[in-house]
């Protein structure tokens, strides 16, 4: 027998549809019920068949028959779009909420970081903060005391520990509460998307802090939007859809797998209303996509062929000091470089004050530069340093093909994201 | 790390039906019960200029209005055994343990709503809500009880034996406001009415214990009284009247306060732990 931190087996969590919306029921519609009861309890054998059957119409599977184990200090990471049902699975996982059907098993601790900073108050100081989120945490009094210094250093936020934690930055106040969750010790640790905030150097920070915690042979739950973090920190992983447990593999498989489902597999992203977040206005994306020499949209590109790619989007008012740009990684997540449209310090000149208007930046990645491979193409709209308006790091993903390019004569695969045509001068000397 | 080589196997399974209270769990979590109180207490004070002297000025204002409008305009009578001039601490002997249920249950009522962020997040025993939001009332009410020992002096008011059951007393006081506040705590998870209801429950209830009158008003014949004794803070109240001022002895009214919070508590607790595996969902 294998150890196992974590076992579940054919977990199904079922919502009652509008449970969100009406966030509620009222009394009065109780007490009707309670009233109605005798006619429900004549017809109740009936009905009782129906809803086990599952589907009533009133009632969604949020979760359905998910089934899995994860070995003791295994890092596991967990993809799936918005709504798929890693929340709730994460939250059946800590205990938040009992699964409608199925079983499972957990050794023990679980230490969740479903949302850094539960509990701060913002009235209270930081240092109050670090012993009552410790405490909901599940820490001990003691323990906390015992690591309150190492807490405090690696937030950095040592000559503030006295204010009242409303008088911090959002990145300061994301610091502490990371590092209060950071330093608990449990045997599991589930962490959702933490590392979306922050920035980069304290992104780092957190990222070797979690493989600190995986080195030392405790297990993690990894679930993230962030493909090259998932890359980067786990071997395996799995993917759910729609509630169900879709794949179980090796996680390039695994993120390849996401990637090349949904609305990315055309070349071509586009953001219907519903998805860009109101915040982002009056930055309001229309769509990026990938061109081939012809000018047509395309999925896959020669690594021999230049690739324009063309971000499409309005403003509904002038922006000052915008810049629209890309990043692009590979599906292995390796970073492979960030450009922005006004780089080039004419373009900024001209462009870096921009009305409302329709607008469209477009670039071209030089042929002779991509290796063969799949892609993701990351889009990025922000002014330096005052605000981000939009940013998706997954927009599209796309694949580069190799035929033509240099080297092709041996079938060997070329290691390495770009592969150049160098001009190689061959003397005997 | 200590708790490394334990690793209890925690299991994951449908609830269904009446659970048990799993009162091991909640011992395990004690620390955060305190965490919380302390949580409530400092920060209720926080930016009030006048801090934690709000303990005590609530009380004494509702005793000099008390004063005023029932012991001199209503002539409300004080207990037989009370003389009529001690009506101020008189009243305030009552208003001590009723201020502290009442804040306690009505900040019990809506603590699990006023702490979803928590609930809808991490795992602890969620009895922990109610309970410390009781406990915080104790605090305020040290303090308003430091104004008593005042009003005892100053009124030439001797201590008595007695007044060694008034831990006893204070106890009951609190299990009361923990067990109305477990039922309607997690009444208000699912229904918002219970909130807006509080109010008034409360200020209804004061009119139905001895709070402003005396006891002897209610009539002693059958079943006046009993009645009258199944609430409970009639008889914490009462027992409060008598260790301190010496007023009627509370003798049946106490035990069948007794009986009755052991009663609503259980069932309180009961119902609270199969409420609570929806509270994540409805909340």
């Amino acid at each position: 027998m294998t150890e196992y931190a974590l076992r579940v087996d054919k977990i199904s969590k079922r919502y009652r549809i509008g449970t969100a919306r009406l966030r509620y029921a009222t009394l009065r519609d109780s007490l009707i019920g309670a009233a109605n009861a005798p006619i429900r309890w004549m017809g109740r054998i009936t009905q009782k068949k129906q809803e086990s059957n599952g589907d009533s119409p009133d009632h969604i599977w949020a979760l359905k028959d998910v089934s899995f184990d994860v070995k003791q200090g295994q890092v596991l990471g967990i993809i799936g779009r918005n709504g798929a049902g890693k929340s709730t699975l994460l939250k059946i996982l800590a205990r938040v909420t009992d699964p409608t059907e199925g079983y499972g098993e957990i050794r023990g601790r679980v230490g969740s970081l479903l949302e850094v900073g539960t509990g701060f108050h913002p009235e209270l100081t930081g240092r109050e903060n670090i012993y009552l989120n410790g405490a909901i945490l599940g820490m001990k009094r003691a323990e906390i005391e015992r690591k309150f210094d190492e807490i405090v250093a690696f937030s950095e936020v040592e000559q503030f520990i006295d204010t009242p934690v409303k008088r911090y930055s959002s990145g300061m106040y994301l610091r502490l509460a990371f590092a209060v969750a950071a330093h608990l010790e449990p045997e599991i640790l589930v962490v959702d998307e933490v590392l979306a905030v922050g920035d980069a150097e304290f992104q780092r920070k957190c990222l070797g802090k979690m493989n600190d915690v995986a080195q030392d042979g405790r297990t993690v739950l990894f679930v993230s939007h962030n493909m090259s973090a998932i890359l980067r920190l786990t071997q395996e992983a799995i993917v759910i859809e729609k509630g169900h447990l879709v794949m179980r593999a090796p996680t390039p498989q695994a993120v390849d797998y996401y990637l090349s489902r949904g609305d990315s597999r055309q070349g071509e992203r586009l953001w219907e209303p519903d998805e860009i977040p109101a915040a982002s206005a009056p930055y309001c994306p229309i769509g990026l996509r990938i061109l081939d020499p012809q000018g047509a949209v395309t999925e896959t590109v020669r690594s021999t062929d230049p690739v324009t790619v063309e971000i499409e989007y309005a403003l509904s008012s002038d922006i000052t000091g915008l810049r629209v740009g890309i990043y692009l990684m590979s599906t292995r997540g390796e970073m492979i470089f960030t450009s922005f449209d006004t780089d080039d310090p004419r373009h900024y000149e001209k462009f870096s004050a921009r009305k409302a208007g329709h607008y469209s930046s477009r670039c071209t990645i030089p042929a002779d530069f991509l290796n063969e491979g799949r892609y993701i193409l990351g889009m990025n709209a922000s002014a330096f340093r005052v605000r981000r308006f939009f940013q998706d790091e997954q927009a599209l993903t796309f694949t580069v093909d190799a035929a033509g390019a240099p080297g092709m004569q041996w079938t060997e695969t070329r290691l390495g994201a770009v592969r150049p045509r160098l001009d190689w001068m061959i003397e005997a000397v | 790390m200590t708790s490394r080589a334990i690793s209890p196997i925690v299991y994951l399974k449908p609830a269904k039906g009446w659970r048990s209270l799993n009162l091991s769990d909640l011992w395990a979590y004690r620390e955060l019960v305190y965490f919380l109180i302390w949580r409530d207490v400092k920060v209720r004070y926080k930016q009030a200029v006048l801090g934690i002297a709000w303990a005590i000025i609530q009380p004494v204002m509702v005793m000099v209005v008390f004063t005023i409008i029932f012991g001199h305009l209503a002539n409300l009578k004080t207990d037989s055994t009370i003389p009529q001039n001690l009506y101020p601490v008189f009243s305030y002997a009552a208003l001590l343990p009723w201020q502290l249920f009442q804040n306690s249950l009505s900040r019990a009522s809506v603590s699990l709503v006023s702490n979803s962020n928590l609930l809808t997040k991490i795992y602890f025993p969620r009895l922990i809500i109610p309970i410390a939001a009781v406990a915080a009332g104790l605090v305020d009410f040290l303090f308003a009880f430091l104004v008593l020992v005042g009003l005892m002096i100053v009124y030439g008011v001797h201590a008595s034996w007695t007044m060694i059951f008034l831990p006893f007393l204070l106890l009951l006081a609190l299990m009361t406001a923990l067990a109305i506040g477990l039922w309607l705590s997690a009444m208000n998870v699912k229904y918002r009415d219970v909130q807006q209801m509080i109010p008034f429950l409360l200020q209804a209830w004061m009119y139905a214990s001895p709070v402003a009158y005396s006891i002897d008003v209610i009539p002693t014949h059958f079943p006046w009284r009993l009645i009258y004794s199944l609430n409970p803070m009639t008889g914490v109240i009462q027992g409060f009247r008598w260790a301190l001022l010496g007023g009627s002895p509370p003798d049946q009214s106490i035990i069948i306060s007794v009986v009755m919070v052991i009663i609503l508590l259980i069932s309180g607790l009961f119902y609270f732990r199969r409420m609570e595996r929806g509270f994540a969902d409805t909340i």
